[in-house]
Formats: structure tokens, C-alpha cells, sequence
């Protein structure tokens, strides 16, 4: 079979046989053609478990953790493995446990806004269980079509309505946990605001590393009266990039506002046929929502800034399908790119917004540096970049390269007062650049929250914090490696 | 014991067909589609997932994943469904995959004797002969008419065979067959003709489908086309390409292109979504050497509502008051990207209600034979689908696919038609065809 970093020890037959008891023998994977299949995940990431589990209620949860606990091995969790840093992979091998079948919403409360649902339960699918009633579901990752609840919460997810409906954490109203001695314990509750330390909030973002996950209870919001959907064009980006700080400036707040350079919505157009034109240097997908009187007092403010800042064209979608298809060229993007090449390499840095002109052309430079076609698409109106780097995984000095390039990017939000992550989080793909971004002291509080909720470090292990190894060192090449054409 | 052969061996020496490393690669293993499959969502496991597939089919590629039994079972899981390829962000054409994946377990690995036994009977020694369709067709109308069919249903035999699923699964065979319309030509009614197709007639649906043939041949004439059915057609190959036994696919691929010479038609018009997935992806089946005639062929290969959406429909139609809800056909929907152009029609007559049902795009479990070799897991996606479209409160199921009707008529008699409300009217289902026949302003 093929080459792996650091083995991980394996499974004590007594370990195994006690999750087949609890769970089931159908329930528990174990041999390497199974387990195989749980080394990826949506990141270039590769790592394989020993033993891949599947609870269908939180007692399981309690009593897999307790197993695990007991014979000191690592437990990772997994939603639908869509993450982009590495989260669900099990770094140091032992059990991943799949959340896909807790994927039920337990309730749903619609004059109080609310649902209590199981962390397998697919993001879009809430939404379309409680739209008949106006309501929704906000963070709206763009792999809401399949990314789920519990992965959210792990990961604070966000999407491009971030910029006004804030992220994940921002509705999340209680959890229902499983702590790594195997109790259960809930926190939050079901209002916005319950006493005590905000024990919620730590929680999200926490990428599995505090607790398993296994219920949560989130806010859902109304449907607003009116949106507007604009395209604005342009023929170059410092003007697109000035827009964005112009409208930040003007206090005018939109309900997202996405860009797409030229090279990527050429390559999105191709594929999705979303109606971006193919001769832009920049687009930028501005969407208003609210009371229809307001809304279109905002859209004539940004239909001018954009005239302002040589916009070339300012179009308003028609019709929910023309809508539509303009997010879809926007949410396919990274795939539709990924489609130029064999691997693809998404970042994820933040920086300050009025930083978006400089950044770009740092990121330009970057990639001449380093001899690669660098794509732009992301959600400038929180700052919060996706570069992409295209390279061929079967080259080992590209994926060094690209590697590099990545970093360079990383440091370059850093100098400029950014962070690290905007959403994707940490995982094991970045956790050897906090130092960068944190003092020891700071890392060393971090360290002190973790080690009372996981003292012996074996809930998903490598994770946020650094382990005090090289990048270099700890990155693995994505698999499969080789091509079976003749050479 | 099954063994892994060497990395791409066997392909190599047609390398041009089948897929290569760039053509796996391609999936970023983003995992948005896994939402999408429907065995993903029935079991919740990676293996049985697209993304999951894909990574096994290339690690068997490349000889670092044993051909075996494992392998073998989550291929044959898969319903070739191809609802992954709708939600792919990266354009990886799974239905290829797939298909390469079967034809390679076909040549590389021994199934149970019995499985070959029926297996060879089905794809080789039936599909390919119409003669013996019609055979087998007449003994299962005496089983059916006999009243053998009660007294076995009565006896409880089929469920001391664990059987008794799939029995309901036999569909009604038709009074009269279709093949006396081969080589026929019907003229268009009511004035000038707008088109001139020819019509693929299908296999079993010749036995099978024939009133919806004929159906589906009304209205065409009724919209002024020139309708002919050339004779010397055979089984368009889907299902042997989807079980992976291309040799006679190819072969029948063959005699379709020789029996269609497409010129002097404007369209070659199927009723059946599967049947036109095949045909127009033909191609596939050869050499790229080769290719030229059958991208020729398939250019012109039109699903019947595809088709008449083009058209527009001139036929006046009357009033039918029905509410209706439409199962999109995997093979319409997702293997052709049409998806409006049934709505459209069905929408175009008076007096019809389309109601959306949950989930429409998703696999009613049908999938060519796979509700006779996945029976499970197909009774379980058709119970879920029978639930969506209870919630509509439909009078009828439109689909556009005769094996999507099969699966579906079963799912009405015993999911829907509950005999616990003898009072509710039973569900209808029907082809989107026979709604516009029954629309037709007789004359
Ligand atoms: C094409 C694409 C686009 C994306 N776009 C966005 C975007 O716009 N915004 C964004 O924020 N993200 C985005 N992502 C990243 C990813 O989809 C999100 O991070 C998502 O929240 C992950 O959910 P998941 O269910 O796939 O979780 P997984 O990837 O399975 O796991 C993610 C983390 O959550 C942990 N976890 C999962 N379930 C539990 C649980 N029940 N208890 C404890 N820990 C748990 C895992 O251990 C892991 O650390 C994108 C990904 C892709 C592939
Ligand atoms: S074809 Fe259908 S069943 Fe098969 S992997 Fe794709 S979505 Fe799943
Ligand atoms: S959506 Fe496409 S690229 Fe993503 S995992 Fe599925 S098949 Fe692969």
C-alpha cells in the first residue's frame, strides 16, 4: 500500500471489540480498504485513522469517548469532510467518528425562531425545511449544499452574507456536548443571552479540540422583504478594490459583496455560464437586503460608487433565476478553477479592508515569485481573501512551491494586521503559522482552556495549536501520487 | 480469489477510451456532492459516496486498491444516477467513471456463479434479441392472465423466496407488442408537417411500453412530424453499458448507427431518457478513431419532450383536470441536463396543476435493473420518494422514463395506494407523453 507520515499505533483488540459491542460490528470500520477512505477531506490534507465509528445518539457518543478515554486513543470528529484545513483528519491515527447518521432536526420552533438539530444535519437542508415559512438558516458557506451543522460549529463558519449576518457563532444558541471523560454536558441554552461564562462561544470555532459535538440549538432568521442583486464590472481591479473601501467608507452595508478577478471568473464562465463578462478585470457581486424602500435607497448609493470608481457597467439581476446563476458562478468557483488542474490550493487569510488594493498586488508578485497563475475570489467585503494556487499534486516541487507561495501570502496579511483564518480554520494546516500571529503567552492560554476540557490532548490532536514542527516537516503529499499514463 | 492487475494494464491498449489519471484527478474531493448521492444519503458512508467511488475507482487504477469483493459491492451500489454530476463543481464526469469501472470488474473479476449465470442470460443471451423478448414476454402475460400470478401472490411462495418485492416489480405486459410498427411510417395529422423524426422504439419496451410508443407516436403526429420507425433497431445498450459489459454494447451500438442513417431526419426521438443518455453518448463506446460517425448520430438524438419543447406544440389540447406532480428521470435530468423542458410541457395543458414534490431530482431507486439487484436499498430511496409524493396530494406521478414508471407503479402499490384509506382516489403514473395523448383533442 502506500507511504504515510508517522504510523499511528494501532488499535488494541480490546478497544476494538468494545466500540463493536457499543455501536455494532456494521457500525465500526477498521480494515485498511475502509479506513482508507477517511484520510481526506475537502484541504490537501491526508491522514488516516485506525477506525472509523458511527454513532446514532449522544449516549453512543458518551460511551465511544469513554472507550477511547479509557485506552488513551485519539478521537476526531467528522460531518461531511468538506473542511479546507485538515480539521476531521486524524493526525495521529484512532478513531473518527462520522456524524452522518445524527443527522435529524429534533425541532423546530417557528414563532420563536428557532431548531434543535443533530450536528449531521446538512446546513441547506435546515433552510429548506423552515423556508416555507419564511425563515432561514444564515451562515451560508459556500459548501452549504453539503458541509454540516456540527462542521459549522467546529469550524465558525461563514459565508458571504457574513458581512451582515456575522458568522456562525452568531446563532448558535446552545449545544449539547460530550466531554472527553464521556459526560454530557449542555451549554447555552435557548435564548441569545445566558448567564454565566459565554461557554458557547468558546466552543464554536473550537474545531473539535474541546468536546464532541452533538446537538445544537441555532436561531433562524426571517427572510428578508426585499434583496437586490448587483454585478459591477470593471476594467481594472485597483478600481474594484477601491469600491469595496469606498462603500465601507460611505457606511453603506450590504448583505455580501464578493469579488472575482479577471483569470478566475474566465475560468468560472467557461463552466458555469453564470453571465460574467469575459473580458472584466474584476467583478464584484454586491447583494442589499431589507425593507424594500431602503434597499433601493442603498442600491442607488452603490450603483454610484461604482460610477465612481470607473465601474464599467453596473448590472441588477432581473429575477431570482438571474440571481441564481450569478451566486452559482460565485459558489462553484473554487471547483470550477480547481477543474485548470490536476490540485488546487486554497488560503484563507483576513486583512484589513482599505489593505485590499496593496494585498492584490502583493499576491501578484507572489506568484510571478514563485511561477504560478495566483486566482481571486473572495468575500472583500470582510477582508477575508481565498487566493488560489493551481499545481499539479504529482510534482513534488510544485506542491513545495505552492506551498511556499501560500505561506508567503499568509505573512504577508500578517505584516499587514490581518489573521490567520477568516473560516476555514486552523486545523493541521496552519497550526505551525500561530506563532506568527500570537505571542507564547497568548498560545499558552489557549494551551490552559484546551487542557480542561481535553487534559490528555486526544481529542483531534494537532489541531489549532502548534506542535513546534516545520511546516516542511509535517505536511504530507496529497494522494494518489502517481499517474498510470505511460510516461 | 480476484487479483489486482497491473496499473491500467488492461486499458492501455485502449487508452483513448478509457479514462485516465487527469480524468479521476479532476475530482478536488471537495465533497459537495455528497449530499447529492442518494446512497450517501440512505447509509452515510464514504465508500458509498461519489466522492468515495472515485477514490477507489483510482486507487484500483493505479494498483494500490485490490479489485475485490469490497470494491466490486460499492460499485454495484452505485445507481449511475449521475445526480453527482449535476452538483460537481469541478466537472468530473462520473457517469464515465463509473462505466469504465464496471466494464474493468466485468473483465477482472469472477462473480458468484449464479450472478454470472443470470448475468450472461440478461445482458447476452436476452437484450440483444428482440425475438426473444417477445418470448419471454408471452409466457410472463400467461403467468399474468392466467390467474397463475393470484394464485402464486395468494400462495406466499414469493415470500418464502424473499421474493415477493421484486414480484411487484413485474410490470403488466402489453396486449399487443410493438414490433409490428417497425419499418413503418406514420404521416403527420392536421396540415403541414413541421419535422420528420425517426423513432427509437426501445427493447422491453416493446413489449412492455408499446401503448406508450404508440402514445408517444400520436403526438408527434398530432404536432405535425413525419414519424419513422426504421426497422433492423435493437436495444439502444444502456443497460449492458451501465453493467459494465461494453463488448455488447458496442455491438449493438453498431447496428443502431447502421439501422439509423440520420440523414434526411431532423431529430432521432426516444421516449425513454435512459435509452437517449446512451445514444447520445455513443461515442464513448469506440476508439476516438472512430468516433466521428457516432458524434454524428448522437448530434441528432432528441428526448421526446426535449424535442417538442423545441418544436412548441400546435396541436390544440384540451382540458384535463389533474394535479401532477413530475419525478425528474436521473438519466433526463442529470445524463441530458433537461429538466424544463418536461415542465413545460406538462404546464402547457389546461386544467393541470404541477405540484414540485420534495427531493424530484433524486433517484426513485429504479436505475435500469438495479431495483432487481439492489432491491433494499431501492425499496428503501422509493418508500422516501412514495412519502414526497403523498405530501403533494397528486393525482398522478409524471416522469419521462419507462423504467422510471415501473419502479414508480410499484411505489404507488405499496407505498401510496394505502389500503388504509380505501377511499382516496388510487395514484396515477404516467409518462409525460401520455399526458399530452389523453390532452389531445380527439377528432
Ligand atoms: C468548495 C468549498 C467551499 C467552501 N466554502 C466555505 C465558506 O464559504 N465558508 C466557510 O466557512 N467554509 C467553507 N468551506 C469549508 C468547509 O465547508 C467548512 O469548514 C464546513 O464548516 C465544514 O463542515 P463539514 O461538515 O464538512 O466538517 P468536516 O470537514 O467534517 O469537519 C470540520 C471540523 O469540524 C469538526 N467536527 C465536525 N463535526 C463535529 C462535531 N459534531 N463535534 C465536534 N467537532 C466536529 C472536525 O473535527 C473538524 O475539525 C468550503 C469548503 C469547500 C470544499
Ligand atoms: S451516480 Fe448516483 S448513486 Fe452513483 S455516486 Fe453518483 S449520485 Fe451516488
Ligand atoms: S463534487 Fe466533484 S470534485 Fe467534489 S468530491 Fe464530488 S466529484 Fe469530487
Amino acid at each position: 500500500m502506500y507511504s504515510r507520515k508517522a504510523a499511528p499505533r494501532r488499535l488494541e483488540r480490546r478497544t476494538l471489540r468494545d466500540l463493536q459491542r457499543l455501536l455494532g460490528p456494521e457500525n465500526v470500520l477498521h480494515e485498511p480498504e475502509d479506513v482508507l477512505l477517511y484520510e481526506y477531506d475537502g484541504s490537501v490534507e491526508v491522514a488516516r485513522p485506525d477506525c472509523v465509528v458511527f454513532p446514532q445518539t449522544t449516549e453512543q457518543v458518551a460511551g465511544l469517548v469513554q472507550i477511547a478515554n479509557r485506552d488513551r486513543v485519539p478521537v476526531v470528529g467528522r460531518g461531511a469532510g468538506t473542511g479546507l484545513s485538515g480539521g476531521a483528519l486524524a493526525r495521529e491515527g484512532g478513531i473518527v467518528v462520522v456524524f452522518s447518521r445524527m443527522n435529524r432536526i429534533l425541532e423546530i420552533d417557528l414563532e420563536n425562531q428557532r431548531a434543535v438539530v443533530q450536528p449531521g444535519v446538512v446546513n441547506l437542508d435546515l433552510t429548506k425545511a423552515v423556508e416555507h415559512a419564511g425563515l432561514y438558516f444564515a451562515p451560508d458557506p459556500s459548501s452549504q449544499k453539503a458541509c454540516t451543522i456540527g462542521g459549522n460549529v467546529a469550524e465558525n463558519a461563514g459565508g458571504p452574507h457574513t458581512l451582515a449576518y456575522g458568522v456562525t457563532t452568531n446563532h448558535v444558541l446552545g449545544l449539547e456536548l460530550v466531554l472527553m471523560d464521556g459526560s454530557v454536558v449542555r451549554v447555552g441554552g435557548r435564548t441569545p443571552d445566558t448567564p454565566g461564562y459565554d461557554l458557547t462561544g468558546l466552543l464554536v470555532g473550537s474545531e473539535g479540540t474541546l468536546a464532541l459535538v452533538t446537538e445544537i440549538t441555532v436561531r433562524l432568521l426571517r427572510a428578508p422583504e426585499a434583496v437586490k442583486t448587483l454585478l459591477a464590472v470593471f476594467d481594472r481591479v485597483d478600481d474594484a478594490t477601491a469600491t469595496v473601501v469606498e462603500i465601507t467608507a460611505r457606511a453603506i452595508t450590504p448583505a455580501a459583496c464578493e469579488m472575482l478577478d479577471g483569470w478566475t471568473l474566465r475560468a468560472v464562465e467557461d463552466f458555469i455560464h453564470a453571465g460574467f463578462p469575459l473580458d472584466a478585470a474584476a467583478v464584484l457581486l454586491i447583494e442589499l437586503e431589507g425593507l424594500t424602500e431602503a434597499v433601493e435607497v442603498q442600491a442607488a448609493q452603490v450603483f454610484d460608487v461604482c460610477t465612481r470608481c470607473r465601474a464599467r457597467e453596473v448590472r441588477l439581476a432581473r429575477d431570482e433565476t438571474e440571481r441564481q446563476r450569478l451566486w452559482a458562478g460565485r459558489k462553484n468557483a473554487f471547483g470550477a478553477v480547481g477543474r485548470l488542474s490536476p490540485s488546487y490550493y486554497t488560503q484563507d487569510g483576513v486583512i484589513p479592508r482599505t489593505k485590499l488594493p496593496e494585498t492584490l498586488h502583493r499576491i501578484e508578485q507572489i506568484g510571478a515569485t514563485y511561477g504560478f497563475q495566483i486566482g481571486n475570489v473572495f468575500h472583500a467585503g470582510d477582508g477575508n481573501l481565498h487566493p488560489i494556487i493551481l499545481f499539479d499534486s504529482r510534482d513534488p516541487d510544485q506542491f513545495a512551491r505552492a506551498v511556499a507561495a501560500s505561506t508567503a501570502i499568509m505573512e504577508h496579511c500578517l505584516s499587514v494586521g490581518g489573521a490567520l483564518t477568516g473560516e476555514h480554520g486552523v486545523g493541521m494546516e496552519k497550526s505551525e503559522l500561530m506563532p506568527r500571529m500570537f505571542t507564547d503567552d497568548d498560545l499558552e492560554l489557549m494551551r490552559r482552556v484546551r487542557d480542561v476540557f481535553n487534559p490528555l490532548g486526544l481529542l483531534n490532536p494537532g489541531k489549532i495549536l502548534p506542535l513546534g514542527k516545520g511546516c516542511g516537516e509535517i505536511r504530507v503529499q496529497p494522494l494518489p501520487l502517481r499517474s498510470s499514463l505511460p510516461a | 480469489m480476484p487479483v489486482a492487475e497491473p496499473p491500467g494494464a488492461q486499458d492501455r491498449s485502449r487508452s483513448s477510451e478509457g479514462p485516465q489519471w487527469e480524468d479521476y484527478a479532476r475530482c478536488i474531493h471537495c465533497g459537495l456532492c455528497l449530499n447529492h448521492c442518494p446512497t450517501y444519503r440512505l447509509w452515510g458512508r464514504e465508500a458509498d459516496s461519489p466522492r468515495g467511488r472515485i477514490r477507489q475507482m483510482l486507487l484500483v487504477d493505479q494498483g494500490q486498491l485490490r479489485l475485490g469483493e469490497r470494491f466490486v459491492q460499492h460499485m454495484d451500489r452505485c445507481l449511475d444516477c449521475r445526480a453527482c454530476e449535476t452538483a460537481c463543481p469541478a466537472g468530473v464526469e462520473y457517469g464515465r467513471l463509473i462505466e469504465a469501472a464496471r466494464a474493468r470488474i466485468e473483465q477482472h473479476y469472477r462473480r458468484p456463479w449464479l450472478e454470472r449465470a443470470w448475468r450472461r442470460l440478461f445482458f447476452r443471451t436476452l437484450l440483444p434479441h428482440p425475438q426473444r423478448i417477445a418470448q419471454v414476454a408471452r409466457l410472463l402475460r400467461f403467468y399474468q392472465r392466467s390467474g397463475l400470478q393470484r394464485l402464486v401472490r395468494a400462495s406466499g411462495l414469493l415470500h418464502l423466496l424473499g421474493v415477493a418485492e421484486r414480484e411487484r416489480l413485474l410490470p403488466p405486459v402489453d396486449d399487443e407488442f410493438f414490433f409490428s410498427c417497425l419499418g413503418r411510417t406514420f404521416p403527420p395529422l392536421g396540415g403541414r408537417r413541421r419535422a420528420r423524426v425517426a423513432f427509437f422504439a426501445g427493447c422491453v419496451a416493446q413489449v412492455l411500453f408499446a401503448r406508450l410508443n404508440r402514445a408517444t407516436i400520436r403526438v408527434l403526429q398530432a404536432n405535425g412530424c413525419e414519424v419513422v420507425v426504421p426497422a433492423g433497431q435493437r436495444c439502444c445498450g444502456a443497460l449492458a453499458v451501465h453493467a459494465g459489459v461494453r463488448d455488447v454494447a458496442r455491438e449493438l451500438a453498431v447496428t443502431n448507427l447502421q439501422a439509423f442513417s440520420v440523414d434526411g431526419f431532423d431529430a432521432l426521438v426516444t421516449n425513454a431518457a435512459g435509452c437517449g443518455a446512451t445514444l447520445k453518448e455513443y461515442a464513448h463506446l469506440f476508439p476516438l478513431s472512430e468516433r466521428a460517425r457516432a458524434g454524428a448520430f448522437a448530434a441528432r438524438v432528441r428526448d421526446v419532450t426535449e424535442f417538442l419543447a423545441e418544436l412548441g406544440l400546435s396541436a390544440p389540447l384540451r382540458e384535463v383536470r389533474l394535479r401532477v406532480t413530475f419525478q425528474d428521470s436521473c438519466h433526463l435530468l442529470h445524463g441530458q441536463r433537461i429538466g424544463e423542458a418536461p415542465r413545460r410541457l406538462i404546464r402547457s395543458v389546461p386544467g393541470v396543476e404541477l405540484v414540485e414534490m420534495h427531493l424530484a431530482d433524486s433517484c426513485c431507486g429504479s436505475a435500469g435493473i438495479y431495483n432487481l439487484t439492489q432491491t433494499e436499498a431501492a425499496f428503501a430511496l422509493l418508500r422516501e420518494k412514495m412519502g414526497y409524493v403523498r405530501a403533494t396530494g397528486a393525482d398522478a406521478v409524471l416522469t419521462a422514463n419507462p423504467g422510471c414508471m415501473l419502479q414508480l407503479r410499484a411505489g404507488v402499490d405499496l407505498f401510496a395506494n394505502d389500503a388504509r384509506d380505501p377511499a382516496a382516489r388510487p395514484i396515477e403514473v404516467l409518462h409525460v407523453m401520455e399526458l399530452l395523448d389523453r390532452a389531445r383533442a380527439k377528432d
